[in-house]
């Protein structure tokens, strides 16, 4: 009765307020309480409303509600179903860009680090965009414009509607796998944030942060943000400006690659010139070199025939010590004092010599003195005044008396010189005896 | 990809200039990358000069299988629809 009541009379209603209580069981219904600062209902969201949603429900976010107004009986509690929610002051798409575009910034999908750099000198350029519209005429110009022999691989998709963020995505794919594809730029024409919204949804997001090759993202005009420009390596205001962005000019290439070969070879030539020079330098300084060696050479010399002379000059002063010490330690050396004993001695034992010699002569003067007394008693005296001895043979007794010997024996006279062997013819005795 | 190869013979060529430049390098190593430069040079010339300016369309065929075929003017001469502004 309630039920019904409440259901025709509050067949809809628009209700604003704070979502709380958020609750989201696996039977993909969705419950919560919305309150403002001084009253709270329960509400409810069946899974056919909220699949519909654009953006994910969260504690706290301010919505503008449509619904119509029941009774959940078990519990006797009235509440809101609620069929359309539109989060308050904005839209619900902006709500689902901000929403996804924060998941996919924590997940770092958006990270500069993530970014490859635009190749130089693309050879090939690949396009993801609509086949029909001014976006594709006007990259093609521009590209061939500056650089007139580019390839260009076109992956022709719906930018917008029903299947096109899955187009998008598979072109993407399709252009890495191709292997040729250089650089790419995906992008379109401008158009409402609708319009635009294959380019904020996830999968194609995805599949440009996951690009192999580097993309430029040109989505609408220079005020349309989108998260392709974000997931991209590099963001362009429109596509004309993605394909300056893309293609080096042909003509300034080749310059730079003509002033490249030009500095190389000067850079050689004068590399030569300065070998050269470097040789002549090389020579005069080796020539200085020698010099310097000479010099230093003369040094040597100099201060060896000084060192030479100052060893020389200590040798001397040296010897010249040695000398003194010598003398001063040979005047108190033993040897010295020997040697003038030496001197000495042989003084002292010829005046010893002289003393006894004076002596013996004395003696001998003495002696000889006496002996010339002597000799005149001597019978060898008495023979030199002329005597003899006469004495028997061979008896050899003194004859003193003339009996002593016979006629015709022999006697011996002894004479002071020599002896003479005489015969005896006569003796004569005297008469006395 | 051959815009890569070209790229890098030019980054490549940059290095030896500025080697060469420098005037570090001894004369015989000097003279072996001038010649290098030398030979880098005329290949990215040849680049430059040979290039073919293709333009292709990446379609799908009835069995669903991307292939590359020459772009023609028909290929954008349809007339601009409503959704691409």
């Amino acid at each position: 009765m309630v039920r019904l009541s409440l259901e025709t009379d509050f067949a809809e209603v628009w209700l604003e307020g704070e979502i709380s209580n958020l609750r989201a069981p696996v039977s993909g219904h969705l419950y919560c309480t919305l309150k403002d600062q001084t009253s709270q209902v329960r509400a409810v969201i069946f899974r056919s409303a909220a699949v519909r949603l654009r953006f994910g429900l969260e504690e706290g976010l301010h919505v503008v509600v449509r619904g119509r107004l029941s009774v959940y009986e078990p519990r006797g509690e009235y509440q809101v179903i609620l069929d359309h929610l539109e989060p308050k002051g904005r839209g619900a798409l902006q709500l689902a860009f901000e929403q996804l575009k924060r998941r996919l910034e924590a997940e770092g999908l958006f990270d500069r680090e993530g970014k490859q750099s635009l190749p130089a000198f693309p050879r090939t350029v690949g396009i993801v965009t609509s086949p029909t519209g001014a976006a594709v005429r006007d990259l093609i110009t521009v590209l061939h414009r500056r650089c007139p022999i580019l390839n260009i691989i076109i992956a022709p998709v719906q930018v917008q509607g029903a299947g096109s963020a899955e187009q998008i995505t598979a072109a993407i794919q399709a252009l890495n796998r191709l292997g040729v594809v250089d650089v790419m730029i995906i992008g379109r024409g401008g158009g409402s944030l609708e319009d635009l919204w294959s380019f904020n949804e996830e999968a194609v997001v995805r599949a440009i942060a996951a690009s192999q090759v580097p993309i430029v993202s040109a989505v609408g005009h220079e005020t349309d943000v989108t998260l392709a420009d974000f997931a991209a390596d590099v963001r362009a205001p429109t596509p004309s400006a993605a394909a300056e962005m893309v293609a080096p000019v042909l003509t300034e290439t080749a310059e730079r690659l003509g002033m490249l070969t030009a500095r190389c070879r000067q850079a050689m030539t004068s590399r030569c010139m300065e070998q050269h020079q470097r040789r002549d330098l090389l020579l005069a300084h080796m020539g200085s070199i020698r010099f310097r060696v000479l010099k230093e050479a003369q040094r040597v010399d100099g201060a060896v025939t000084g060192m030479r002379e100052a060893v020389r000059a200590r040798l001397r002063q040296a010897i010249v010590n040695a000398q003194t010490w010598t003398q001063a330690l040979m005047s108190r050396s033993p040897v010295f004092q020997v040697r003038r004993d030496l001197v000495i001695v042989p003084q002292l034992r010829s005046r010893l010599v002289a003393a006894v010699n004076h002596g013996l002569k004395r003696k001998a003067e003495h002696t000889r003195a006496y002996l010339g007394r002597f000799n005149g008693l001597s019978p060898l005296a008495i023979l030199e005044r002329g005597y003899g001895i006469l004495e028997t043979m061979p008896g050899r007794q003194i004859i003193r008396n003339a009996g002593q010997v016979s006629v015709g024996e022999e006697i011996l006279a002894r004479l002071a010189r020599g002896q003479i062997r005489c015969a005896v013819e006569e003796v004569k005795l005297d008469p006395s005896d | 990809m051959a815009g890569v190869k070209f790229e890098q013979a030019m980054a490549r060529l940059e290095a030896i200039v500025g080697e060469l430049e420098k005037g570090d390098l001894p004369l015989d190593e000097s003279l072996k990358i001038f010649e290098e430069g030398i030979r880098l040079s005329k290949n990215c010339l040849r680049v430059l000069e040979e290039a073919e300016r293709k333009v292709e369309v990446l379609v799908q065929d009835k069995n669903g299988k991307k292939q590359l075929r020459a772009f023609t003017s028909d290929d954008i001469d349809v007339p601009e629809s409503a959704e691409d502004s």
